[in-house]
């Protein structure tokens, strides 16, 4: 019963987090410069770490496919192999992966030792909500870069695929981008841009809210920080599936 | 409290004044009630602090004194009673209507609670910035608040450059801009030596000799009751503030001590008073064995 009864509270009490950050949203102050600031921090600062875990993702598939495609004589349509599986799934997968990672431990450490140090309440206590102050600014950070992140991630790993063609397997590149044009559908792309917006929403949520409801010092600082890393990358995954599903069976009637 | 509108604290006077001709205190605590699962943190409590009161409120750990404090600034809410802020029941009110109620309390937390990302000027601007008062005005409030607590010199400093007392006496600053009636202070002294103790404590008594100010101060040492309690401060022509330790000719009266333990108040009167208990948890506290 209790493990149930707390994962029903956890679930309200991030709805309700979700909904008054949104509540605020047209309300004055508005915090432009924390949305810029935190755009910053979370774009431009994963865009590293996002760029090579797509360069070297989409080398791997390559590495790994090509075999069996020369096997059926089919390595002219190795272009194609990269790019659906990096556009629709790879792609906003491992950028939302490696920013629940970098991103959400440090918005759930910092939010957690803001609380332990009672920042927090001084904030409240100075007039402040911290919620349109710290939380709305950090989720549409979120689920404004993530988009680009992922596309960033898309672009290097089609390098990273090609690199490894022509390098190692000797392809050439004009059949591999070819391969790459015909193998790419605009749906692929619709999927590919439409998760990573949900992606953003989730981590935000997951680590502004362990970060909020941090409890019991600096440990607890710890504790927060690795469950807002695990939930938040957990239900990446498990929100991938849903979404792919849901969005197959909407962009599939309308564009396959 | 604003030093240059005399008038403003006669019209605070004036206001004060309810429709029986009672005065309205600056807080009033009702028969409040709070439990946090099976464990009470506060039973019954009912009390009161006029305005430019201080309320000394002494107690152990756990004996529910800071949560009074997150009580009148609707951090939490009771289980059961009022709590009343300059004769507005805020016990209904929610997070965005509590804002208002916020405007006019200042705040002292225990170790500071300073903003670790921004400036000691930052800081102490944080209200005004998030108002959008026009940077000039902002310049010259944060340099006068600075002046009061006497850290001018730290405006560009970051809060982790700062010493423990330091970090106190900003947040003080902080709290003060906006000149609220009301200041709250949560341990202020705690894990200081004594002279920055005796500093702290001295700001408390100007807030409440020379600027009116209603306040609660939560301790549980006792030499910031021997301060606060016997003595004031006065300014002279020149504008230099002094202390005076109350004598033969003068008595404090308005300073009032109370004691929690286990959530119920055992002791509620004057310091001389709180001496003279024969109560043994109240001596026991007072001397230590």
């Amino acid at each position: 019963m209790n493990p149930i009864y707390n994962f029903i509270a956890e679930l309200q009490e991030i709805t309700l987090l979700f909904w008054n950050s949104i509540k605020g949203l047209g309300k004055k102050p508005r915090y432009f410069q924390d949305i810029v600031q935190q755009m910053d921090e979370i774009g431009v600062g994963s865009l590293a770490i996002v760029v090579l875990t797509g360069f070297f993702t989409g080398g791997v598939i390559i590495l790994q496919s090509y075999p069996t495609l020369e096997y059926y004589g089919a390595e002219s349509n190795a272009g194609q192999g990269v790019a659906t599986g990096l556009i629709r799934e790879l792609g906003p997968v491992l950028s939302a992966l490696m920013v629940a990672g970098r991103v959400g431990s440090a918005i759930s450490a910092e939010l957690g030792s803001m609380v332990v140090s009672q920042q927090i309440d001084a904030m409240r206590a100075l007039g402040t909500s911290p919620v349109r102050k710290i939380v709305t600014p950090r989720i549409i950070a979120l689920l404004l870069t993530l988009p680009l992140l992922t596309i960033a991630a898309d672009i290097s790993g089609l390098a990273g695929g090609g690199v490894v063609a022509k390098q190692l397997h000797g392809l050439d590149l004009n059949v591999y981008i070819s391969s790459v044009r015909t193998g790419t559908k605009f749906s692929d792309l619709m999927t590919g841009m439409i998760k990573p917006i949900f992606f953003g929403i989730l981590i935000g949520l997951i680590s502004c809210h362990k970060g909020l409801t941090t409890k019991g010092g600096t440990v607890g600082v710890g504790i927060s920080t690795t469950q807002a890393v695990v939930l938040s990358s957990i239900c990446v995954i498990i929100a991938d599936f849903f979404l792919s599903k849901i969005l197959q069976s909407f962009l599939g009637g309308m564009l396959f | 409290m604003d030093l240059a509108n005399g008038n403003s604290q006669l019209s605070q006077e004036a206001e004060s004044f309810g429709e029986n001709g009672r005065s309205v205190p600056a807080i009033e605590f009702r028969d409040v009630d709070l439990a946090f699962d099976d464990q009470v943190i506060l039973d019954k409590v009912s009390f009161s602090v006029r305005k430019g009161e201080t309320k000394i409120v002494l107690g152990g750990s756990g004996s529910g004194k800071s949560t009074i404090i997150n009580l009148i600034l609707g951090l939490i809410k009771p289980d059961g009673g009022q709590v009343l802020v300059e004769g507005e029941d805020i016990t209904e009110l929610d997070d965005m209507e509590m804002m208002r109620i916020r405007e006019n309390i200042g705040m002292v937390f225990q170790e500071g609670a300073l903003f670790d990302s921004l400036s000691v000027y930052d800081n102490v601007a944080y209200r005004l910035h998030e108002n959008g008062v026009d940077e000039d005005e902002v310049e010259h409030e944060v340099l006068r608040m600075l002046r009061f607590v006497d850290l001018e010199d730290a405006v560009d400093k970051m809060p982790i450059e700062l010493s423990g007392g330091m970090r106190r006496r900003v947040g003080i600053a902080r709290a003060l801009v906006g000149n609220p009636n009301i200041v709250l202070f949560d341990e202020p002294t705690a894990g200081l030596d004594p002279p920055t103790a005796r500093t702290i404590c001295e700001l408390a008594i100007k807030l409440r000799d020379i600027e009116d100010v209603s306040s609660i101060f939560v301790t549980h040492e006792m030499n910031n009751l021997e301060y606060i309690s016997s003595e004031h401060a006065i300014i002279d022509r020149s504008g230099v503030v002094h202390f005076e330790p109350e004598g033969e000719v003068l008595c404090l009266i308005n300073t009032e001590v109370m004691m929690l333990r286990k959530g119920k108040i055992v002791f509620s009167g004057k310091d001389e008073q709180i001496r003279m208990s024969e109560d043994p948890y109240i001596k026991k506290f007072i001397r230590g064995k």
